[in-house]
């Protein structure tokens, strides 16, 4: 199944990502020559990709992806920074390799796994989805990655597994706000109610445009939930468990007024200080009117039971 | 006619430079992935930051006992309106491209734009009531609108507090800055005879 939401991307709102590259590299010579500093840091070499001919998800939206320059250095990161730019730099002191993660609570085999030994389990997949930032803006991101669900059914949850709490990785020696301790409670953590867990749009990612994840996109195990706010979507995930009551989660904990404990995308649900109704789609230039927010993030047809009898301005 | 002293002509020419820095770095593509919002909050931080240069005129003027400085505060003061027009420009067409109402909705809904508009209508109404002639015709009510600059101050930073997830650093400075200033003026004004006489030079004391 393709999704097909209403309003496509139309070609010429957006830059194809080679000709975004070519742009770069001409505005790259002309800053060497003027000496001037890019506002944007080159962090990935042009190497060959990890992956290549993935298999495409058959939830892959039929979109322009965002050009990968803009989703490495536009993303949000605060262990770091609370500003992208420094956070992207930070983010690059984050020893990934190896990396466990581990799988707890309600299920009946739980354990530690090396990162590696998870994936040897796994079909990897190309899943090209929106990302809607509860800043509002917007991103299309070719993931790599494999559905949550099927991780959590290898570890068998019990019927008492109502929620699943994921946690990130605290390393105050890297992490600055960590180690002041500031605003969010560290480490961050987030969590999804089990169907929501296991619905197979919802991911953990491992890469992006075929490969590795670069570390300010959260490096090397993340979360995405395409039809809530990007917050929900944790990095660097180092464990998931399974519960029985809704976990307490970062955002929520620090301004439950604010950041609901589902963030689902919606519209019609302004932020107590700021609208949701539109947003801006990176890659789109000047003079380009916002996108209207979609429901679900254009997710609606196969979330929307998710939440039938639910009053979402209430469980915003 | 405007009469120009070199000085006069430098901080003239000076106050441009926000704007060709931006119209370079735009060149450059020199933005990041939001280009779109870079723009527009740049022009935002030069106008709350003309507004401050404003306010910092008369604690200057007092300090220094140099006159001739309203003459530099009608300039800022004609700067903030001139950036914080291009702020709300910038909000409007390259954000918005003029789609009515996407722009109706996001302003209904976003309460930290409505500081952005006091604000801004303030600044309108002290910018349009800057000829010499209008300051004439309005005597001591002149004075009196004109105050509204620290309220124009006020609902900037209310603008700019609104509009944060956490990070309180920049906006707290401004404040800091804005209550600096007004403190002074509400200073001298109460306590006029000590204060204003501890500023003299000596000889007029
Ligand atoms: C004198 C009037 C104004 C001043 C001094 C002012 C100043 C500012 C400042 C300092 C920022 C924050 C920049 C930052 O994050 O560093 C800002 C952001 C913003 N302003 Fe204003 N503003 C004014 C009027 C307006 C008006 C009239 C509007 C719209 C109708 C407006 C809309 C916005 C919006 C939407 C943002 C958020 C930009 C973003 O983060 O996406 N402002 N403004």
């Amino acid at each position: 199944m393709i999704i097909k939401t209403k309003k496509t991307i139309p070609a010429s709102e957006i830059t194809d990502p080679y000709v975004f590259k070519e742009r770069r590299k001409i505005i790259k010579a002309l800053l060497a020559l003027t000496a001037m500093g890019s506002g944007i840091v080159p962090v990935l070499a042009d190497n060959k990709p990890r992956w290549t001919n993935l298999p495409e998800s058959s939830f892959s939206a039929d979109l322009m992806t965002t050009p990968s320059e803009i989703i490495e250095n536009y993303t949000n990161y605060y262990e770091f920074s609370y500003n992208k730019h420094d956070s992207t730099k930070l983010a690059q002191q984050l020893a990934t390799d190896p990396w466990s993660v581990e799988i707890s609570g309600e299920v009946e085999k739980s354990g530690t796994y090396f990162l590696e030994d998870i994936l040897r389990q796994q079909t990897l997949q190309e899943h090209i989805y929106r990302f809607r930032c509860v800043e509002a803006w917007s991103m299309v991101i070719p993931w790599v990655g494999f559905a949550l669900g099927d991780l959590l059914r290898k570890a068998q949850p019990l019927s008492t597994a109502k929620f699943v709490k994921f946690t990130s990785v605290y390393r105050p020696e890297v992490m600055p706000r960590q180690k002041q301790n500031n605003m969010l409670e560290w480490p961050y953590s987030e969590g999804l109610r089990i169907d929501e867990a296991m619905h197979p749009l919802t991911l953990l990612a491992v890469g992006m445009y075929g490969d590795t994840m670069p570390k300010q996109n959260g490096a090397p195990l993340r979360l995405v939930v395409p039809w809530k706010y990007g917050f929900k979507s944790i990095k660097a995930i180092v464990k998931i468990e399974l519960l029985k009551k809704a976990p307490t989660t970062s955002w929520n904990k620090f301004a439950p007024g604010e950041y609901g404990f589902y963030a689902n995308v919606n519209p019609n649900v302004p932020h107590p200080r700021w609208s949701q109704n539109s947003e801006r789609l990176l890659g789109s230039g000047f003079f380009t009117p916002r996108r209207e927010t979609e429901l679900f993030n254009g997710y609606g047809e196969q979330v929307a039971g998710l939440y039938k009898d639910m009053n979402l301005r209430h469980f915003f | 006619m405007v009469k120009f002293n070199k000085l006069k002509l430098g901080i003239f020419i000076a106050c441009w430079l926000p704007l060709l820095w931006l119209l370079l770095d735009i060149i450059l593509d020199n933005l990041g992935g939001n280009a779109v919002q870079a723009v527009h909050i740049r022009l935002g931080d030069w106008s709350l930051r003309f507004l401050c240069m404003v306010l910092a005129i008369t604690p200057i003027q007092t300090m220094t006992n140099w006159r001739g400085m309203a003459e530099y505060r009608r300039m800022f003061g004609l700067f903030t309106f001139f950036y914080a027009t291009l702020h709300l420009l910038a909000y409007l067409v390259l954000d918005h491209f003029l789609v009515w109402p996407i722009i109706a909705t996001d302003i209904l809904e976003s309460s930290y734009i409505w500081f952005g508009i006091a604000a801004y209508l303030i600044v309108l109404a002290l910018a349009v009531t800057t000829p010499k002639w209008v300051i004439k015709l309005m005597g001591k009510d002149w004075k009196k609108l004109h105050r509204f600059i620290y309220l124009a101050a006020g609902a900037a930073i209310m603008h700019y507090f609104w509009q944060l997830k956490g990070n309180l650093a920049e906006p707290l400075f401004y404040l800091l800055v804005i209550i600096l200033l007004l403190g002074f003026r509400v200073l001298v004004s109460f306590k006029n005879r000590v204060v204003s006489r501890l500023m003299l030079p000596k000889g007029r004391r």
